[in-house]
Parts: C-alpha cells; structure tokens; sequence
C-alpha cells in the first residue's frame, strides 16, 4: 500500500556492481517506503537477481559505483549478517539445504539471533515449537518439516514454504523475494502468496523480484520496475505487469521511450 | 639406517616377552607364542609398503614404551562422567587391564559378559574356538603384538535369538604415560541374536602412549551387532587398532566408527561376508586438527552370493592435520548379486590440511553392483551466505555447517547421550575454524 508521509526505508543511486570483473548492474536508482510492495521484472540476465544478492550482502560481487541507504544506515558498509540483523530480509530463489541439522535447530537459531539483537526475549526449544507451529498453520506447512534436515529433499513448493516461514518468524522490516513463484503449482503459489500478504503491513515493505506476472494477481505491487541489462528501464504501476504479460518483454525493448513517455 | 631404527621399538618389546608359565591353558600360551614368533620375523612397516603409504609412524619406531603393567587407584567417581546412561553394563578396561571394582554388568541367561579370565573358567571351549581367528597377525605386525603381549579382554556372548536391549559399554581408559597397551574384545554373536555395544577409548591425562587393540567381532546365521566405536585417545597418543569381522548366512553388521584423538591413529576394519546375504553398514568419521593423523583402512570382502554393504565415510580436517582412507571393496567369483556401495567425502577446513582418500574396488564376479564416489571439499560460499542472511555471524555459520557435515554419521549412533557427548565436541573443535 502507498501510504502518506511513509518513512523510506531504502535508497538506492546510481548503484553499479559486476562479478569476475563483468558488470551487471549499471546504475541502478530504487526508492522504497514502509507500506509499498515493489516488483522488479525482467529476463533471465537482466541483472534483478543480482540486485537482490547485492542487496543482501553477497561477497562475490564487486560494488563500483553508487550508495544504498536503508533506514538510517550504509547498507554497503555492512556485512550480511548485520543488515539481516537490521531488517533485511532475502528469500532465496534456490535455499540450500543442510543435511545433518533439524529445521527446527536452525530456525530458532536465526530466530533468537535477530530477537537478541532487538533486546527482544530469547525462546527456548519448547517455546520456539509453539510459536513456530502457530506460523506454520499460516503456510499450511506439515509441521513434521519441523524435525526433518533444513530443507534436505524437500520439493521446489516446500522449500518456498520454508523460506516464507523464516520471513514470518524474523519479521523484517524489507522482505526481498527471489523468484517466489519458480517451481510452484497454482495452490501452492496461492498459500504462499497469503502467508506474504499476511505479514506485509503499512511498516514494512516488500520487492519481489520475479519473471512472470502471475505471482502479481495475488501480492498485488503498488509499483512495477522493468530491468534490462543491469538498468531500470521502466516504471510503472500494477498494469504495467499486465501490458507486459500481453506484449512481452519485446516490446520494452523496442518502445522504451513511447512507453515511458505514456505511463508519465 | 632407517631399518635399524624402526626394530627399536620391536627390540625393546621383544626383550620383554615372556611366557607366564603359572598359566594354565596351553592353547592362548601358544598362540601367544606363535605370535612371538611372527614379531620377531616382521619390521614396523614404513612408507614404502603399499598399505602404509600415506601414514609415517617413524616417530613410533623411536620409542621404547613397554607393556603397561596392572597399576591403578582410579576410582568410580574419577571416570563418572565416562559411563554412559543407557549402558546397564559397563566392562572397564585400566591400561588394558579389567577393573571389577569400576565395571557394572548384570551376568544373566540373557547375556554373557565378563572379562578373560573369568570366561577361561566358565566358556573354555567358545574361547579357544573363536579367540584369533579372525584377526589374522601373519602379515599384521601390531595385531602379532596385541596377541602376544595380551594379558586379558573383553567378552560379550549374544546368546540364541535374544534382543539384548541396552548398549553395553566397553570402555577402555589409558592412565600411564610411556607405556603400550593391548586392549583387545572378542564379540560373538550367537544365531538369530541382537545386540549393540560402544567401543570406547578414552585418556584421563593428556600423555604419550600407545594403544595397540584388536577387536573380533563373529556373528552366526542371522545375528544382528551395532558395533559403535570412539577413538578419543590423548592428543599425544598412538592408537593403532585392527577389527576383523565375520558374518555368517543372513547376518546384519553395523558400524559407526569415530577418530577424534591420538597424535597418529589408524584403524583397519575388514569385514568378510563368509556366506549368502549378509549385510554390513559402515560409517566412519574422523574429526582432526593441529598436527594429528588419522588413517582409516577397510576391506569389505565379499566372498557369497546376495551380500549386501554400505559405506560411508567423512573426514573434518583442520589445521595442519592429515586424514587418510582407504576403501577396499572385494567381490570374489561366487559373490553374485553382491549390492555395494561406498561414498568418501571430506572437508578441509584449512589451506595446510590434508586428505588421501582412495576408493579400492577388486570385482570379480560379472553380476554385481557396485558404487563408489569420493569428494574433497571446502564449505560452500553459497550456504554461509545463506545462513549469514538469516543473522549468523560467519563464524558461526562455518561452525554449523561443519558440524552438520559431521552430524550425519553422529547421528547413527543409537544411544542418545553418546550422540549428544559428540555433537558438543563436535560444535567445541569447529568454532572458529578459519580458511
């Protein structure tokens, strides 16, 4: 939602990065407030899952240009687990698994990180299991994911589950959502769009970075940015998803002025 | 000049022989004597001898430790914290003598335990029928020792198609330092019987010795053993052991075997599948740091038709440390519908570590399956970013994922406070491990 006199939560500008010395974001300008649901769009190579990684504090990347603030801070100048700390948040469009430790060990582990680092209690086993149950019902998740290795042999749905569960339990303050929608059948898209839709508030806000409109019928943006070769191209509002998923991403790239010059 | 060196520590221990003549079964000083005999004809092996190629034991041969002899005050409230929860018996083994005052076992119709010479009174006859002959010293210079300089053992008969519940402990604690000890068990399985026992070596005091030990294990038609063992010797020790097991028709073998300790160890495990669809399940890890060494060697031998093994085996090393494994698997001409699989996957956790590891398969039968793989690795940039992504430090991700590599074969251990005494040690040694 776009909420009035809304506090921004992050700024980017002008921000450049590359990988093994290639650059893939070439200038990247993004303001994001509490409230909004931004969705970043683009083909395969067009740098949006870049962005998210650079965001989150990916060592492979190379920053060269640019700033980024979030809230009041140098989200640049702070290792991973600090801005994770700080409210940021990444699901993983390939969450990785961990044979050898119980889901359950390794969400309360990250749970009672961040709730220490807020001066927030701490939860032992038996109370985290209460409260992660509660969260569960909200994904439709069996809770018998809770004792299996984190993630291991877990389907494509599941381990989106998994990772929207974290996003509920560590409450950030700016979700980002890589690919939320890859390998998902239409209910399990539908569950894991409400368990999204449940924890988004006019406090903090949410990018999701996706490929396809069809996660946008059920979280629906309040802003739509089309990336190509490691630019924002476009932005628009939630119909300029809808124009896309008609015209495809051809007709960005041919019409990129006449567009932009109609939406403004 | 080498050669000359390495008999020292044989010169020393072969001086020190002698039989006690006070002893009254002919057949165990015999064999004893056989063994002797074997001692004096072999040399420590050195690098250049193919099953030692990886594993210096120089420093070895330029001891002088001699045999450890019975000495101890220790008493039940120094090793408390030793005993498992779960093990309503426990045999402890002082220097590799057997201590009554600190074992507690329930001697009953359903199980008999108990040291050697209380089983040359009352089993005589299985003793003779079993004792060495599986464990092989021909052309096994530490199994000659152990069986020549052996003074008592461990025992354990599973009785006919009896469950025994519980996990018996055996629990061998080194005290002396500049000595050798020969800790050696013998396991029978009777037919169609159950039973599960931890293996378990310890030091009260980080000192220099050896632990030279042999372990044999028989199980008869459809017998079942969890064979657990703990290697958590002192830093500064040298372990050198060697398991031989024998299955039987439609036996069921499983192994979990830890290396923690010891400044040099190295453990052979051979397993033979003597008759049709037998099975055995072995699981190893070693988890070593600083300037340790530790060698694994098994031979999985599949000598029958429909035999059935599985091996996994996992290396953690750090520092400057040095992991070794070797895998033989052999399928003989008659071992048809042999199924058999091995996996060897290790972690280096520094630039100076390292590991050799070397799958061996010998196939001879054209019918068979067989499978192997082997890794070498570092942590996965992508899975500490992951888990730095949830609030976790690095090197709080890096312990995690250490201790979640090591946690797959701990977790194979069937008794609960084993389990929980190694994940701790476990996450203890891999805080803080840097690259």
């Amino acid at each position: 939602m776009i909420v009035n006199n809304s506090k921004t939560l992050l700024m980017v500008q002008g921000l450049r990065a590359s990988i093994n010395g290639t650059e893939i974001l070439r200038g990247i300008d993004l303001t994001i407030k509490s409230g909004e649901i931004h969705a970043i769009m683009g083909l395969n190579g067009s740098g949006k899952s870049t962005l998210a990684k650079v965001l989150a504090g990916h060592a492979a990347y190379e920053i060269t240009a640019g700033t980024v603030r979030f809230e009041d801070k140098d989200l640049l100048e702070m290792a991973p687990e600090d801005r994770a700390r700080a409210g940021l948040f990444l699901a993983f469009q390939y969450p990785i698994e961990i044979p050898g430790v119980a889901n359950t060990q390794f969400l309360r582990l990250a749970y009672n990180t961040i709730q220490a680092q807020r001066g927030k209690e701490e939860l032992d086993p038996l109370e985290f299991d209460d409260f992660v149950r509660e969260k569960m019902k909200l994904l439709d998740m069996n809770p018998d994911f809770l004792d299996r290795s984190v993630n291991e042999g877990f389907s494509g749905g599941e381990k989106k589950r998994n990772e929207i569960l974290q996003m509920a339990l560590l409450e950030p303050t700016l979700s980002i959502l890589d690919e939320m929608d890859s390998g998902l059948d239409i209910d399990a898209l539908k569950t894991v769009a409400n368990g999204v839709n449940h924890i988004t508030n006019k406090d903090n806000a949410t990018i999701l970075v996706t490929h396809y409109q069809r996660l946008l019928d059920y979280v629906v943006p309040d802003f739509v940015h089309i990336m190509q070769s490691g630019h924002i191209v476009l932005t628009g509002g939630k119909e300029l998803a809808l124009e896309l998923e008609t015209r495809g991403y051809d007709w960005v790239t041919a019409n990129k002025r006449s567009i932009a010059g109609a939406i403004a | 000049m080498s050669e000359t060196v390495a008999t020292d520590y044989l010169d020393c221990l072969l001086k020190s022989w002698s039989t006690k003549s006070n002893e009254p079964l002919s057949w165990l000083n015999q064999l004893r004597a056989r063994a002797i005999d074997h001692v004096s004809t072999q040399r420590l092996p050195t690098k250049r001898d193919e099953e030692w190629r990886f594993t210096d034991i120089s420093a070895l041969t330029r001891l002088s430790f001699q045999s450890a002899q019975p000495h101890t005050n220790l008493q039940t409230q120094d090793i408390e914290h030793l005993y498992l929860k779960e093990a309503k018996s426990s045999l402890v083994f002082v220097d590799g003598y057997y201590s009554p005052q600190l074992s507690t076992h329930v001697d009953s119709a359903v199980l008999q335990i108990g040291n050697l010479s209380t089983f040359l009174l009352t089993h005589a006859s299985v003793l003779e029928s079993h004792f060495g002959q599986y464990a092989k010293f021909d052309n096994n210079v530490f199994a000659a020792l152990n069986t020549a300089f052996l003074r008592d053992c461990a025992l354990i008969i599973a009785p006919k198609n009896t469950v025994i519940a519980e996990p018996i402990h055996l629990l061998f604690i080194a005290t002396q330092s500049e000595v050798t000890c020969y800790p050696r068990c013998l396991i029978i399985g009777e037919p169609g019987s159950n039973v599960t026992f931890v293996e378990d070596y310890v030091s009260l005091r980080e000192t220099a010795y050896v632990t030279n030990s042999v372990t044999e294990i028989s199980l008869s038609a459809n017998a079942h053993a969890k064979h657990i063992r703990i290697q958590r010797e002192s830093a500064q020790a040298y372990h050198l052991a060697n398991c031989a097991v024998s299955l039987a028709h439609g036996s069921n073998y499983q192994s979990v075997s830890i290396s923690l300790g010891a400044q040099i160890s190295r453990y052979n495990l051979n397993v033979q599948l003597g008759d049709e669809a037998a099975e055995c399940t072995i699981d190893g890890l070693a988890l070593i740091s600083d300037n340790q060494l530790a060698d694994t060697h098994t031979c999985i031998d599949h000598i029958k038709p429909n035999g059935i093994s599985r091996q996994q085996h996992k290396c953690i090393v750090n520092d400057k440390a040095h992991a070794v494994f070797n895998g033989k698997i052999i399928v003989r001409p008659h071992a048809q519908q042999t199924n058999s699989s091995q996996s060897s996957r290790n972690l280096l956790l520094s630039k100076t570590a390292q590991i050799d590891t070397k799958p061996q398969l010998e196939i001879f039968a054209d019918d068979v399956k067989c499978a192997h793989g082997a890794t070498v690795g570092q942590l996965d940039q992508e899975e500490i970013f992951y888990l730095q992504s949830r609030g976790l430090s690095e090197a709080t991700a890096r312990s995690l994922l250490t201790y979640a590599f090591g946690a797959e074969i701990i977790n194979r251990i069937p008794v609960n406070s084993l389990r929980q005494q190694l994940e701790q040690t476990v996450l203890n040694q891999t805080r803080g491990s840097k690259l």
